[in-house]
């Protein structure tokens, strides 16, 4: 359908708009302008819904020459894949906004500008096909995160911002590397080009690692993640609600886009590896998570861990995996995202994110509590919520693929639910360390950023079909392409990695012929 | 050249310099497709070095402006001080054109002589004039090696025409004498470009100039270093020892600059660091021997002089007493000067070369364009490098904004109409060119085409 005007690129453009028309408005109003301009924003996606074609081909596209020179275009677009990941970059906005109404006290313009910005970038980073268009919004979106951990952040805050900008920065560095290659050999910045293009195994090879370490980090996989719990604990909840609904999503995003569709071969190659540090990320994510004292850091690790069951569902390569891992990506950001959120409410009330100086919430706190075992529920893959669904898509992506894969990530599954249960008992039924009468229940502006992914939770767990109708033409589209390309480099490619290694060390000492 | 006579019967110099420097500007743009030779040829006119008098006359506009309110000049000298400004930029001016090496060297001269003038004009600072003294020995012990050089180059290949000499060997095995000749000449331009290892001036220098001055020195001697080059550049086929040899530099300069600029706490001896980084990835693009990389440097010199233009405006506006600015003096600067806060912010992001800046652009150019063609190492080196430095350029804006001031508040810095506006407009560049860079950098093309067809 044409709507006559470039969708992508209002939704783009209406959030900078919205940040610079911040400089005008009056400190106080900042808040209702943001939050009004980001239900604006929502209004703006709906012709996404409307016109959306349930196929595997790239939709909404806009193609302008943006520095002809070096053939840079401005190409957007977005599939089944980046669809929801759009949807949920936009519906996280107004939840930020309204999560932190009377958690930032200072520099509130300042704040909302960040949101703003950040949210511009995302959009871009999910919808660019250009790879240097992409690159561009994915760096652009490190300057209003660091920003808003930097400023708005805990005690901690300058070491965890620092440590977030270096270690993401000094990954994407290397996907730059990754994508001038790609421009040199196959002669096009434009993914949907690049995407048909038969690479040789050694190209592949280091392309792939130059990628996969930048979306690793940003994922991020064990052993990389070290910068996660830090940046999720010092930063606001917004900041941390948005890390984890939508910065984390870019990583995986990252592998589905890029790795799996450009590099099919080194993505096969890699495989065991991206597996075995998945399984990892998983058993990590979940053990250290059962140790935390903090509720928040207990959430972060959780991430690592439910991340690590996307990446494993990219890396089985079949149907189930990759359904399992989009939806998982779907879900964390729902639901980690409200956790942060409900976290920073009883931070507001007690000044204090340690489990022991919030127990026994369940008393003063029902409709909190009640919020919070939805969520936990949902978080360790329980049936009926959105977790599950998602959780066992992969369960049998794994098992589809190899047995002992599937047996590998149970102990996850198992800690999961343990470390959700213990902390949700405690914070419900826990002895309250002193009578805290500060403890109201949620207020009228609490429910509404809770009730909303509340209802997601429970739509997306008991109908998803419509979230598969959207993302099964683009997997099984892409799971084609990437096994019948695989196929092509490997028989022309005997010895792989040794080839390889002699191709970059020629490249890197090449002197001119 | 007007100004510079002008100056002496005006004695309030401030008002009218920048409108004849603006006057200059337009005129650079309006001539931007003039041809031509003077001078029985050693005087070329063309894209290239029209496009760098261009960027000269723009650099000299705005350093005109922010050297108005100096409060460290010394008094009764500041006709003085306009004039040799105006020299230096004119020699520069003449560099761009110069496609001959005595002419190149003449005109390095001119506008050599008068920054070791200008560089001491620093009043109640010692340090000022020590820094003068030492741009004198550095700056004579280049010349001295570009002179001696260039008589090599004589005798060994009989001309000095760019044009001509680029039509002869310049491999070691069969030009020996030539190739170490032009390395020695080239020496006299690394010198100006602070280039590792001829680099040593240039935090000194900073520290002790002026703010204002360091504006000056840190950004237009560059521009005339990298079109010179930027000629020179015919010569340097990807292989050749010499462009190795440049290669080699170009890698260690980054690689030492950001290292050192790690440790600094004073903001200029900072930028000065950074600028030794910066020459090293200048010369991404020399060595990869395409009218891309060419153009690539041209461009990235422009990012270069905008991105430092616009820090040292905010520091000049921030140290309304003239003092050198540590990092500290930028705590809590959000608060005292959210313009200049988020100025400095952008052209720091630009240095470290974040999209959607005109750093980033300016990078991604040099690593496409010299990509395969002979030093992946070098662009290897590059990347790499990006991500050491955001460590002190990040510092820049921690400190501006997530640092309060403690103890004694400190002076107010000069946020009048004339000091944001400077600042909006350097910003708008930096952001503005960073995202639709097509139209200069076709400039930059051009002239990139114009002398390596």
């Amino acid at each position: 359908m044409d709507y006559g005007y470039p969708v992508l690129t209002s939704l783009i453009a209406f959030p900078l708009l919205a940040a610079v028309g911040l400089f005008i408005v009056p400190g106080w109003l900042s808040r209702g302008f943001t939050l009004a301009a980001s239900i604006v924003e929502l209004m703006l996606a709906i012709p996404l819904i409307q016109g959306l074609r349930f196929t595997s081909e790239f939709q909404f596209v806009e193609r302008l020459p943006w520095i002809p020179q070096w053939g840079l275009e401005y190409y957007l677009g977005i599939d089944g894949i980046s669809y929801l990941m759009v949807l949920l970059t936009l519906a996280v906005l107004p939840l930020c906004v309204l999560c932190s109404w009377t958690y930032i006290g200072k520099r509130i313009k300042e704040f909302h500008f960040c949101l703003l910005f950040m949210t511009s970038a995302c959009i871009g980073v999910f919808s660019a096909l250009d790879l240097v268009l992409f690159y561009v919004f994915w760096e652009a979106m490190l300057i209003p995160m660091y920003l808003l951990i930097a400023v708005w952040g805990g005690d901690e805050r300058r070491y965890a911002s620092i440590k977030f900008f270096l270690y993401t920065l000094a990954g994407s560095t290397l996907l730059l590397a990754a994508i001038v290659a790609f421009r040199i050999t196959g002669g096009t910045f434009a993914i949907p080009e690049l995407m048909t293009i038969n690479f040789t195994f050694n190209f592949q090879f280091w392309a792939f690692l130059a990628m996969a370490l930048a979306f690793a980090i940003k994922v991020p996989m064990f052993p990389f993640h070290t910068w996660l719990p830090a940046a999720h604990v010092q930063a606001p909840s917004a900041g941390s609600v948005i890390l984890a609904a939508v910065l984390l999503k870019m990583g995986t995003y990252g592998f589905l886009r890029f790795c799996l569709p450009l590099t099919p071969a080194a993505s096969e190659f890699f495989a065991p590896m991206m597996i075995a540090i998945s399984i990892a990320s998983i058993i990590y994510g979940g053990a250290v998570a059962l140790g935390q004292s903090d509720v928040k850091k207990l959430v972060a690790y959780s991430s690592v861990g439910h991340m690590g069951f996307v990446t494993l569902g990219i890396f089985l390569f079949n149907v189930r995996g990759v359904e399992g891992a989009i939806m998982q990506m779907l879900n964390h950001g729902i639901v980690t995202g409200a956790m942060f959120m409900m976290i920073g409410a009883v931070y507001e009330r007690s000044h204090s994110r340690n489990i022991s100086d919030n127990m026994g919430l369940g008393k003063y706190m029902p409709a909190f509590m009640f919020f919070w075992g939805l969520f936990a529920l949902s978080s360790f893959g329980f049936p009926g919520t959105n977790g599950f669904v998602g959780e066992i898509l992969v369960f049998i992506g794994a098992f589809q693929a190899k047995t002992w894969i599937g047996f590998a990530i149970v102990p996850g599954a198992l800690l999961a639910a343990a470390y959700m249960f213990k902390v949700s008992l405690k914070l419900a039924w826990g002895q309250p360390s002193s009578f805290k009468p500060g403890w109201k229940d949620l207020n009228e502006r609490e429910w509404t950023y809770l009730a909303i992914p509340a209802v997601f939770v429970l739509y997306i767990g008991l109908a998803p079909g419509i979230f598969y109708k959207i993302i099964d033409p683009s997997i099984e589209k892409l799971l084609m392409d990437f096994g019948e390309r695989k196929a092509v480099v490997q028989v022309e490619n005997q010895q792989p990695v040794k080839t390889a290694a002699q191709s970059v060390f020629s490249g890197l000492l090449f002197s001119a012929e | 050249m007007l100004q510079a006579f002008g100056i002496k019967s005006f004695p309030r110099a401030e008002w009218w310099v920048p409108v004849g420097s603006f006057i200059g500007v337009i005129a650079a743009c309006l001539s931007l497709n003039c041809r031509g030779t003077m001078f029985y040829g050693v005087y070329e006119v063309d894209m290239a070095s029209q496009f760098f008098k261009a960027v000269i006359a723009f650099g000299y506009w705005i350093v005109a402006v922010n050297a108005c309110k100096q409060e460290t000049l010394v008094e009764g000298k500041r006709p003085d001080y306009y004039m040799f400004l105006a020299f230096s930029a004119l020699g520069l001016m003449m560099l761009a054109s110069s496609v001959e090496l005595i002419t190149i060297y003449l005109a390095l001269e001119l506008s050599s002589y008068s920054l070791y003038a200008v560089i001491p004009l620093r009043s109640g600072s010692r340090g000022a004039a020590e820094a003068g003294l030492k741009y004198i020995l550095f700056g004579a012990v280049a010349t001295a090696l570009a002179l001696y050089g260039l008589s090599y180059v004589i005798a060994a290949q009989h001309t000095t025409f760019i044009a001509e000499l680029a039509d002869k060997s310049w491999s070691f095995a069969q030009q020996p004498m030539a190739v170490v000749g032009l390395s020695l000449f080239l020496a006299g331009m690394f010198y100006k470009l602070a280039l590792f290892p001829f680099h040593f001036w240039a935090p000194e220098v900073y520290q002790g100039a002026s703010n204002e001055t360091a504006a000056y020195v840190a950004t237009l001697p560059k521009m005339g270093a990298i079109v010179v080059l930027v000629r020179l550049a015919v010569f340097l086929k990807p292989g050749l020892e010499l462009t190795t040899t440049l290669a080699v530099l170009g890698g260690l300069s980054m690689t030492y600059g950001n290292f050192a600029a790690l440790a600094q706490k004073d903001l200029k001896r900072l930028l000065g660091f950074s600028s030794v980084a910066h020459a090293g990835y200048i010369m991404v693009g020399l060595v990869s021997g395409t009218a891309e990389g060419l153009a690539a440097a041209s461009f990235y010199g422009l990012a270069y002089l905008l991105m430092n233009l616009l820090c040292f405006w905010v520091i000049s506006r921030i140290a309304v007493d003239g003092r050198n600015l540590e990092l500290d003096d930028l705590n809590g600067l959000y608060r005292r000067a959210p313009y200049l806060a988020f100025a400095l912010g952008a052209g720091a992001f630009a240095l470290v070369g974040l999209p959607p800046t005109i750093g980033f652009i300016g990078k991604f150019f040099l690593i496409t364009s010299a990509w395969n063609h002979g030093y992946n190492w070098l662009v290897i080196t590059l990347v790499l490098n990006s991500a050491i430095a955001i460590y002190y350029y990040l510092n820049m804006v921690r400190h501006a904004y997530t640092k309060e001031v403690e103890g004694e508040e400190m002076p107010k810095p000069d946020c009048g109409v004339l000091g944001v506006v400077g600042a909006s407009l350097l910003t708008v560049a930096v952001l503005g060119l960073g995202m639709i860079p097509a139209p200069v950098f076709e400039l930059a093309v051009k002239a990139g085409k114009a002398l390596l067809p």
